[in-house]
């Protein structure tokens, strides 16, 4: 069944039952994401970017998980909101390694097209910036993870269907770990790709598709526990 | 530093984990087998998250993400003389992280590891409970009060001390 919204004004026709954000995007508005992705089943809402203001809600509420209703109307760009997801951004890229130059997602990252869609620099300067010590994790036979570039959105965590990654540690230290998981056989994960095609940064690649320069110039060190 | 996990540990491990095939395990046993197995082996050896993974039919980074997120689990064996220092308030105010610092440098680990000799870990602890002594320090059950860092050496002489007069009462235990 078809149903009316409102977004920023503009009358547009969705499906009921969908979230904000997916009705949004399917008529082409855009509002910032990096947790959500197509075909996740239960959105985490833990990116905090996606806030609207939604009539009826006293305060901004994650697009993801706000499913739509008849007639309501939707504002995504007000300044609270704008406040919001500047200053969440800041935050995502005060943990990120900006070398957008070396990183092979350059071009195609959801982090350059967000920080040009909020106006905001890559390079941010209000927080100190936090990375971590370990650059590059190689312990599983056929994905490089990077966790300096991962903005731990947790789509791969979502998307994998064999569970070869998980959230490790907690707070500043979190990471994703594939703890080498040797009972998943690299055909397996050669074929799907899907991890690495859902990463919305560049902190996952397949190795075959590995820069060998790249490896052997930076400062590689495995993860043990 | 990676540590070799002992054949003993290896057997206490399989028999924790036969207790559980052939039954239908739950996700929810998860941290409950995690801290059966700490109890009896003092930390989570690799091959642990290995056995626990397939007992428990989910994947080796679920067990290893859960077994990271909580402070209670250690993936580096306790040293045979477990090194605490307090760092609650009152020992935090009385400047305890010199005092860890001068144990951290004597034994050249950081907190949290141990030696490659298992002798000694470090480890920081919350509140033991005898703020009037502050800064703490303990050495497996024995408290050390008023630390200073020139205490630091004397406990180390003080255990050297209390091996060799066991190493006395058991002469053949080399043989």
């Amino acid at each position: 069944m078809k149903i009316q919204i409102q977004v920023d004004g503009k009358h547009v026709e969705v499906q009921q039952g969908i979230s904000v954000l997916k009705a949004c995007l399917i008529n082409g508005i855009y509002i910032p994401h990096l947790c959500f992705f197509e075909s996740s089943p239960h959105p985490h809402a833990s990116c905090r970017l996606c806030f609207v203001d939604v009539d009826g809600e006293p305060l901004p509420v994650t697009a993801c998980t706000y499913i739509v209703k008849d007639r309501l109307g939707i504002q995504t760009n007000t300044e609270r909101v704008r406040q919001l997801q500047r200053s969440a951004f800041t935050l995502l890229l005060s943990m990120h390694e900006v070398n957008c130059k070396s990183c092979h997602a350059n071009k195609r990252c959801e982090l350059q097209k967000i920080a040009k869609f909020l106006n905001t620099a890559l390079k941010q300067k209000t927080y100190p910036t936090y990375l971590k010590p370990i650059s590059i994790d190689q312990n599983h036979p056929c994905i490089t993870y990077y966790p300096n570039r991962c903005v731990l959105c947790g789509r791969c965590v979502q998307s994998c269907q064999y569970s070869v990654f998980s959230f490790a540690q907690r707070g500043f230290e979190t990471t994703i770990t594939t703890f080498g998981n040797r009972d998943v056989t690299e055909q397996h994960c050669e074929n799907c790709r899907r991890c690495v095609e859902v990463c919305p940064v560049g902190a996952l690649l397949m190795n075959s598709h590995q820069h060998q320069n790249q490896i052997n110039g930076g400062n590689s060190n495995e993860m043990s526990i | 530093m990676e540590f070799e996990t002992t054949d003993q540990d290896l057997i206490t491990l399989y028999t924790i984990c036969d207790q559980f095939t052939d039954k239908i395990i739950e996700r929810g046993q998860l941290i409950p087998i995690l801290q059966q197995i700490q109890e009896k082996i003092g930390y989570i050896p690799k091959e642990a998250i290995v056995k626990v993974s397939e007992v428990l039919s989910i994947s080796q980074a679920a067990v290893y993400g859960v077994a990271t997120f909580y402070n209670q689990f250690r993936f580096v064996p306790p040293g045979k003389y477990p090194i605490k220092v307090c760092l609650g308030t009152a020992c935090h105010v009385k400047g305890a992280d010199i005092i860890l610092e001068n144990f951290e440098r004597k034994l050249g680990i950081k907190e949290g590891e141990t030696t490659q000799n298992r002798e000694f870990s470090v480890e920081r602890v919350a509140c033991v409970g005898c703020c009037a002594l502050a800064p703490v320090a303990l050495v497996g059950e024995q408290v050390y009060g008023h630390m200073a860092p020139s205490k630091v050496e004397g406990i180390f002489t003080q255990i050297e001390v209390k091996k060799q007069i066991e190493h006395k009462q058991t002469p053949n235990s080399e043989n």
